[in-house]
């Protein structure tokens, strides 16, 4: 169920559009940032509040990397493996840091902390290698350094 | 502090100042002053003269006139304008936008005051890419400082315009990068770039007329004002004036961002600025400006950094994102990264660009593991050719011309693959 404040706060988004279904990204935010992720109940919920189709909803859930259908571990932390990074060592970077996690790449631990990935391009390429961990970026990284801070997520 | 080797000019000037960030230090530097005088003492019509006489070319990627894009707008109108900036930056090997937004959320602000009057529009949406939290918060907050002071709002820094800013955040997608698949983000749909024409100058955000501009071009346009054209006219080229920031990345001793004229030799970016390759190693390639850019081999690094100069070579300014290579680098590798990138980022909804990104990353995979065939370059120089021009938007060009730029270059990394089966740079970056 989306919470009456959730729902009021995707009210507001609406107001600052010229068409309501502009509020659509802000609404799954605010959804996600209350459940985790955004479930097919919600996705049915948000329509209804928004006047959409359940699928133009689930549409753009599926569509966006940073919008997820399904529930996820407390913690994502995504190693850029584009070009300027892979460069600076990311793809050597991440195997070690899957070894250290003792989980894959895409794979979350089994006690649901945490799940490895890599990202295209986060616009970091001059502070090669980083990663995303959750929204913060950690940039100019070595692997003692990674570990340590993956080391710290509860 | 900036925490990158850096040179500045006019833009950057004042980035190692936290202070530049906040409404009080921006103003303090002179900040909010072109933007009284194009509100008060200029009409709309002139400030886009102003601009267009400049020569300020959008910093994008696509390099058009930005004047001559305002002009575009209807000037009468009877529905509302919008002004959207593009703050989506996802090309990989650029950088700058972020560090603009970080650094000098109002220098934008006052950028988009500036055209926003110029083309009549009521609110400006600035779209900035779902990663970057950290430059949106900062935004936000100089939004909020702008209306607290009167900057925003109903009566703009006194001058009976009014104007709105809504930050809009993305959810992760490369293609929201193109204008049109902006708007539809930006919409709340998928991301799917639209069918031209109608442009979004007649048929834009929520079907209204809609100039998008990037975030650096924006950030120019105080200066313009302020100084004049011909003051402008006095940085770079006479086709491409003015400075811009260029992102250098990769195998070099100072990676950073360098605020220089157009036209610099790209030699001068990589061996002067950006200290030279580490290691005391040879360059191989430098892709000049973001990942959709042709590369360019080491012989060719004396091209001045404009577009005129760079399309003789067969490349672009693009996004000024700069990535150098030094001789280890195995360019199938390269190939490999590039063309998985734009398979992964592809809408899919072009049949072109949704199955040629898939082969071209199969077949780049297949010739780096050793088991290309020695038709294998000639099939992708044929997907590439069929992708190019015969898609919705140029995400598809972007797709092909990587490809198309490493076998012009370095075809025999890629023959040497074939006729060895198996990939013979054994010290290069590792996949």
């Amino acid at each position: 169920m989306i919470s009456t404040g959730t729902r009021s706060k995707i009210e507001a988004e609406m107001e600052r559009y010229p068409q309501k279904r502009g509020a659509l990204l802000p609404a799954l935010y605010l959804v996600q940032a209350e459940h985790g992720y955004v479930s097919s109940d919600t996705v049915r919920e948000l329509a209804e509040i928004m006047g959409l189709h359940p699928v133009e909803v689930m549409e753009v859930v599926t569509f966006y990397n940073l919008f997820f259908d399904r529930p996820q571990p407390r913690h994502h932390a995504s190693v850029c493996t584009n070009l300027p990074c892979s460069l600076r060592g990311a793809r050597v970077l991440l195997a070690q840091l899957e070894e250290h996690v003792g989980s894959k790449v895409g794979e979350p631990t089994d006690d649901g902390r945490l799940v490895l990935g890599h990202e295209e391009c986060l616009g970091a390429c001059a502070f090669a290698p980083m990663m995303r961990v959750d929204d913060a970026y950690h940039e100019d990284l070595d692997l003692e350094h990674a570990k340590s801070i993956l080391d710290a997520l509860e | 502090m900036l925490k990158v080797p850096h040179v500045t000019s006019y833009l950057t000037e004042h980035f190692a100042e936290d202070a530049f960030g906040t409404l009080a230090g921006y103003e303090k530097k002179g900040g909010y002053a072109a933007a009284r005088k194009a509100l008060t003492e200029m009409a709309p019509g002139d400030v886009i003269e102003l601009v267009k006489a400049s020569g300020l070319q959008g910093r994008g990627g696509a390099g058009f006139n930005t004047g001559l894009k305002w002009s575009f707008m209807p000037a009468d109108s009877d529905v509302p304008k919008y002004l959207v900036c593009n703050a989506d930056e996802s090309e990989p090997g650029s950088f700058k936008d972020r560090i603009l937004l970080e650094r000098s959320p109002h220098q934008l602000l006052e950028g988009i005051l500036i055209a926003a009057y110029a083309v009549g529009a009521c609110t400006t949406f600035i779209y900035i890419r779902g990663e970057y939290s950290f430059p949106a918060d900062q935004v936000e907050r100089a939004v909020a400082e702008a209306y607290d002071q009167g900057h925003l709002g109903p009566n703009v820094l006194g001058s009976g315009f009014r104007h709105d800013v809504v930050v809009h955040r993305g959810a992760g997608a490369y293609i929201c990068g193109e204008e049109t698949g902006l708007l539809e983000s930006l919409e709340g749909k998928k991301g799917q770039p639209r069918k031209k024409p109608p442009f979004p100058a007649q048929v834009g955000a929520f079907g209204m007329p809609t100039t998008v501009n990037n975030v650096e071009t924006f950030c120019h346009v105080p200066y313009i004002v302020n100084r004049g054209a011909e003051w402008f006219r006095g940085f770079g080229t006479e086709a491409s004036p003015g400075t811009t920031l260029f992102g250098v990345s990769g195998h070099v001793v100072k990676p950073g961002l360098f605020e220089l004229p157009l036209g610099t030799p790209l030699s001068e970016i990589v061996f002067e600025h950006a200290g030279g390759i580490a290691g005391g190693r040879k360059v191989k390639g430098v892709i000049p400006g973001g990942m959709s850019m042709p590369i360019l081999p080491a012989g060719q690094l004396d091209v001045p950094m404009a577009n005129e100069s760079l399309r003789e070579r067969g490349t672009m300014l693009g996004t000024g994102g700069i990535m150098v290579m030094d001789e280890t680098t195995c360019m199938v590798r390269v190939g490999c990264v590039i063309s998985y990138f734009f398979r992964d980022e592809s809408c899919g909804q072009c049949t072109q660009c949704r199955e040629g990104t898939g082969w071209l990353n199969k077949i780049m995979n297949r010739i780096e593991r050793g088991a290309g065939q020695s038709e294998d370059l000639g099939v992708l120089l044929d997907i590439a050719a069929k992708m190019e021009g015969q898609t919705i938007c140029a995400f598809a060009d972007a797709a092909a011309w990587p490809v198309q730029g490493l076998l012009r270059h370095f075809r025999a990394d890629f023959e040497e693959h074939v006729r060895l089966g198996r990939c013979p740079f054994t010290a290069s970056f590792e996949l």
